[in-house]
């Protein structure tokens, strides 16, 4: 006997999710998932961001791992509030859940900030998947990664709004194909801007500044 | 990788799908739905459910996985494909202004318990 039941899988995160999004939007708080793979310069991307907006822009950070608090220690010397989660005690889930923000949330002073980042765990595959209730998904890819990633997870590069192409400084030093990496990110995700630039050096960073800037200003 | 925490919704879903009068009857089948553009890998699916199920009301029930083909539509020419391969580009008029109609579906579409009677 057959029973009818059409359900989405992840409905209880998009349901948490929209939650999150009205609680943002009642804040006034921007919120920006930062995913990538692991060893690609999230943390180090942010750490130079941050640096070039705050004070102006009020900001907190939400760092997801497996383990450890590294990322949130070097992100807490920028000043700004972080909450470090380690997903371990969710399972060891290897992409942040609404439901999992939502808590961290409730950390942090919402109302004393503007800009919220969500550095989501290293990993090109689950985070796609899982709305948190941001208003932009950016994705960070280096140039020591392959440049098929984009065609490789494909999910990824669909739903972000925005591409990091990081450690440009590295270039001379590698054979490195920059059209081919450019050509697959405009196949899988076409007019999506892509911001070149060195973490390290803070090479190429005013694009991205100005587009981070405006986004924040237009919610 | 996720799969774990998807196997854990779907028992979630088919166990409380069970109408209440029929508890404790054994599932036998979970038909889902699953699109290509899902980062969902079948077989990871079917190991986890098989895991996570036992001691429950679902153990032994077969996952029923309907893949779903990526399906977009060119928003400028309006033309519908299928595509193989991730290339979001209008076939025809070169846009890249597309929309996927299907091919990202995570559903738990029905499940199938035995038959009252012969139980």
């Amino acid at each position: 006997m057959e029973i009818k039941v059409i359900r989405k899988v992840l409905d209880v995160n998009n349901a948490m999710a929209e939650q999150n999004r009205k609680m943002f939007a009642e804040k006034e708080v921007f919120v920006l998932n930062v995913m990538s793979s692991p060893g690609s310069g999230k943390t180090t991307t942010l750490e130079k961001t941050l640096s070039y907006i705050i004070p102006e822009i009020k900001s907190a950070v939400i760092a997801g791992d497996i383990c450890t608090t590294n990322d949130a220690n070097r992100l807490a010397k920028t000043g700004v509030s972080v909450v470090q989660i380690n997903t371990d005690e969710f399972g060891g889930d290897c992409h942040l859940a609404a439901h999992v923000v939502e808590k961290a949330a409730g950390n942090l002073d919402l109302d004393a900030i503007d800009l919220l980042i969500v550095e989501n765990v290293g990993n090109l595959v689950c985070p796609a998947e899982f709305d948190i209730g941001e208003d932009a998904k950016i994705v960070v890819l280096s140039v020591t990664e392959g440049e098929d990633k984009p065609v490789k997870y494909p999910l990824m590069f669909r739903v972000c709004d925005a591409a990091i192409l990081n450690k440009i400084d590295l270039l001379p030093y590698l054979d490195y194909n920059k059209k081919e990496v450019l050509n697959n990110i405009r196949q899988v995700h076409p007019g999506m801007p892509v911001f070149e630039l060195s973490a390290k050096t803070g090479d190429g960073f005013t694009p991205w500044i100005d587009w981070l800037r405006q986004r924040i200003a237009q919610k | 990788m996720h799969e774990m925490g998807i196997a854990k919704q779907i028992i979630e879903i088919a166990t409380s799908s069970i109408p209440d009068d029929l508890e404790n009857i054994p599932v036998e089948k979970i038909n889902l739905k699953i699109g290509q553009m899902s980062s969902v890998v079948p077989d990871s699916l079917r190991f986890c459910f098989e895991i996570l199920s036992k001691d429950t009301p679902l153990a032994g029930a077969e996952l029923n996985i309907e893949e779903i083909p990526v399906v977009v539509r060119c928003m400028e020419c309006n033309i519908v494909w299928t595509i193989n391969k991730p290339v979001f580009v209008c076939k025809k008029c070169k846009s890249g202004s597309i929309k996927i109609i299907s091919g990202q579906e995570l559903d738990v579409v029905s499940i199938e318990v035995a038959d009252p009677d012969t139980t």
